[in-house]
């Protein structure tokens, strides 16, 4: 039996959706770009005053042609990322602005450098089944910014990527890049290998390039992300049911518009639904109500048969330290135990500003430790105990016999030298290391066992001279970090 | 007697309930009560209770947003009298804050002003993607002291250094501070741009905004 965690009463999701069509339908959801207004008004939906009132029966018309699974490629072609059918994967978080220097401490802007590096530890550590987009590089153009990340991580890596633009202009640049790399549109289409993130701003509104992202990259058959985040209490209703309500709201007018503009094209509900802390005014991302959140939202989508994505592991301390490591620890088991396809977020410090890669490194042991939860126990022989104890004999040594050997590395999940389990002695022999001077460790150890994947040397130039056009457009005049 | 009367006010103030405050500002004008005395000494020092208890961490932001609610309650039924008399009421000074064009977040900015009127000042809030220039001319309508930008996003926080240009253009600097907030703006982003300083959270804003004007 795969464990599961679940929140929501059925009677709940039924009430939860029940008033997320009301809301898109009586109250109505702003929609601002000319292209998907048109879209929803030829299908149905009443607009005045820029409010789009859409009527469940289309919502629900385009609800059913979204694919119940879809998969994200590796540069070669394997499809290691399954959204829908019950998987769990996670990835770094998304478009941090800081880095947390590991000699200083000092939270910095982050750099091309810094990226690449990211990239680097993340595409070794298996628990990371996709790359993200994970800082901003802050000395580069803001106008090519978002497709600058996505060319680095296409350069340094070669699993599945979760990105997302920053404005309209970039999006077709985006896409090429990434054809480029699978070997033309139609390649790319079959397989597609990154998922875009989608943001509609809370409560009910659809911005411009939000919508006419949806538009376009449903046209374009690449996988988009809903990445809707009620903050509940400020920008959302206070109760958690209340900002769920909002949350599918904002999903199913967003499905409505992607479905219209191409029946069928891929699609994932996901989010940051948050809470709002009502003393600092930020978003803790750490806090358990906002992993309730994910969850529940999480929830409401598998009741409609849908792939989903979460917002998880994020921390609010602004170090990796207890807090970090208890509020990230939380979120990945009750986001694993939740079934989110997509939980992205590891690797984040002050709520989701900061990167760190020391705490990338320490996520990937909470990561792996959730995953095996997620496998839940499993009766792997035939008796559960008893043939084990005939062939233990009068001692009980259990070391000793081949069902230890051949199971245990089924059974346990080993971590890495960042979780110190030996003897005390043995710790104060390796210098009385704590957690993250540990993780300092393993990072060096990563970064210098990192070997940059294999391109082939058409798509490599191709890659190469795309990028260096637009950078030069910008007034970028070399590649920083290439 | 207006002793009880400035009890309930400020009472109103705490409780955070515009209702109530709107009804009391109505009571002091029919008794004859000075507007400027109701608000001085009947309102503002529930505001101080709020801000104190918020600082202490015994109030939080709903608790400061709905006294904000009142005193604005309160302030726009006693206002239209004060100036029947001729009289002004002392602010600590006129805050126009908005923000950036192309950003529709709201919610920080709004924080700050509830803030910043709590605090004494008079806030114009232009709301949300607003233009550059809008900032300027609204700064020059009102005589402005302190233009406050917000931007969320790393790619509209640009937009803040446009508006200092058009505060320049505008022949408002120097004497018109200019001060920028939100998730990705830093003190380095702050003086890069020019800025007159930068303010981490709301109640930064309000230390920063008094500094600014001297107070």
């Amino acid at each position: 039996m795969q464990a599961s965690l679940q929140l929501l009463e059925p009677s709940l999701i039924d009430r939860i959706l029940a008033e997320a069509f009301e809301l898109i339908h009586q109250r109505g959801v702003t929609v601002q770009a000319p292209e998907a207004v048109e879209l929803l008004a030829s299908a149905g939906a009443r607009v005045e005053n820029g409010l789009a009132h859409i009527p469940e029966s289309l919502a629900r018309k385009a609800i059913e042609t979204v694919p119940r699974d879809f998969s994200l490629h590796t540069r070669a072609g394997e499809p290691v990322v399954r959204y829908g059918a019950g998987r769990v994967h996670f990835d770094p978080g998304s478009s941090c602005v800081h880095v947390l220097d590991p000699d200083t401490l000092e939270h910095r802007m982050s750099q091309s450098a810094d990226l690449v590096r990211l990239v680097q530890i993340a595409e070794q550590l298996p628990q990371y089944a996709a790359q993200s987009t994970a800082v901003v590089c802050n000395e580069v153009p803001k106008e090519i910014g978002d497709l600058y990340r996505l060319f680095l991580v296409l350069w340094y890596s070669d699993k599945p990527v979760v990105t997302g633009a920053f404005s309209p202009r970039t999006v077709p640049a985006m896409i090429d890049l990434l054809a480029s790399d699978s070997g033309g549109h139609a390649a790319l289409r079959q397989k597609p290998r990154a998922v875009f993130d989608v943001c509609p701003s809370p409560p009910l509104h659809w911005s411009e390039f939000a919508a006419q992202n949806m538009v376009d990259l449903a046209r374009a058959w690449v996988p988009a992300e809903i990445v809707s985040m009620p903050l509940a209490g400020a920008a959302a209703p206070v109760t958690l049911a209340g900002a769920v309500v909002q949350h599918a709201a904002e999903c199913i007018s967003g499905i409505t518009i992607h479905q219209l503009a191409q029946p069928g094209a891929p699609l994932v509900w996901g989010g940051a639904p948050a809470i709002f802390d009502m003393r600092s005014g930020i978003t803790p991302m750490g806090a358990i109500e906002t992993t309730m959140l994910n969850v529940s939202c999480a929830q409401v989508a598998k009741s409609l048969g849908l792939p989903t994505h979460g917002y998880l592991l994020g921390s609010d301390s602004k170090l990796v330290d207890a807090q970090s490591g208890q509020e990230s620890g939380l979120a990945a088991i009750m986001g694993a135990l939740g079934g989110i396809n997509m939980i992205s977020g590891a690797g984040m410090l002050d709520s989701l500003a900061c990167h760190s890669a020391e705490k990338l490194v320490l996520d990937a042991e909470t990561i792996a430790m959730a995953q095996r939860a997620l496998q839940g126990v499993q009766a792997r022989t035939e008796t559960l105990a008893l043939d084990m104890f005939a062939k233990a004999g009068a001692q009980g040594d259990f070391l000793k016999i081949p069902e230890t050997r051949k199971l245990f590395r089924l059974e346990q999940h080993i971590p890495s030298k960042v979780i110190d389990r030996g003897s005390l002695h043995s710790w104060e022999q390796g210098g009385k290391k704590d957690t993250f001077a540990r993780a300092r460790e393993r990072v060096q150890e990563l970064i210098s066992s990192y070997k940059r994947p294999k391109i082939s040397s058409s798509v490599e130039q191709s890659l190469h001279a795309m990028m260096g056009e637009l950078a030069t457009r910008a007034g970028m005049h070399h590649l920083p970090g290439v | 007697m207006p002793g009880e009367l400035f009890r309930l006010m400020k009472q109103s103030i705490i409780d955070g309930d515009p209702e109530a405050a709107r009804e009391l500002s109505l009571r002091a004008l029919g008794e004859g009560i000075s507007p400027l005395d109701a608000i001085n000494n009947g309102f503002v020092p529930g505001l101080h209770v709020v801000g104190q208890q918020f600082e202490q961490g015994e109030m939080f932001l709903p608790d400061l947003v709905l006294a904000g609610e009142a005193m604005k309650a309160a302030t726009s039924t006693l206002e239209p009298e004060i100036h029947k008399v001729g009289a002004t009421r002392e602010t600590l000074g006129k805050v126009i804050l908005g923000t950036v064009k192309g950003d529709i977040h709201e919610i920080g900015k709004t924080l700050v002003g509830t803030m910043l009127s709590a605090s004494g000042f008079e806030v114009f809030d232009l709301g949300v993607d607003v233009p550059f220039d809008t900032f300027a001319l609204k700064a020059k309508e009102v005589n402005a002291n302190i233009v406050g930008v917000s931007a969320l996003l790393t790619t509209t926080m640009t937009g803040q250094k446009n508006v200092v240009d058009a505060l320049e253009r505008h022949g408002l600097r120097p004497h018109v501070k200019f001060i920028v907030g939100g998730a990705p703006v830093t003190q380095s982003w702050a003086n890069e741009i020019g800025a007159d300083g930068y303010g981490k959270d709301a109640l930064a804003a309000v230390a920063l905004a008094k500094r600014l004007v001297g107070v």
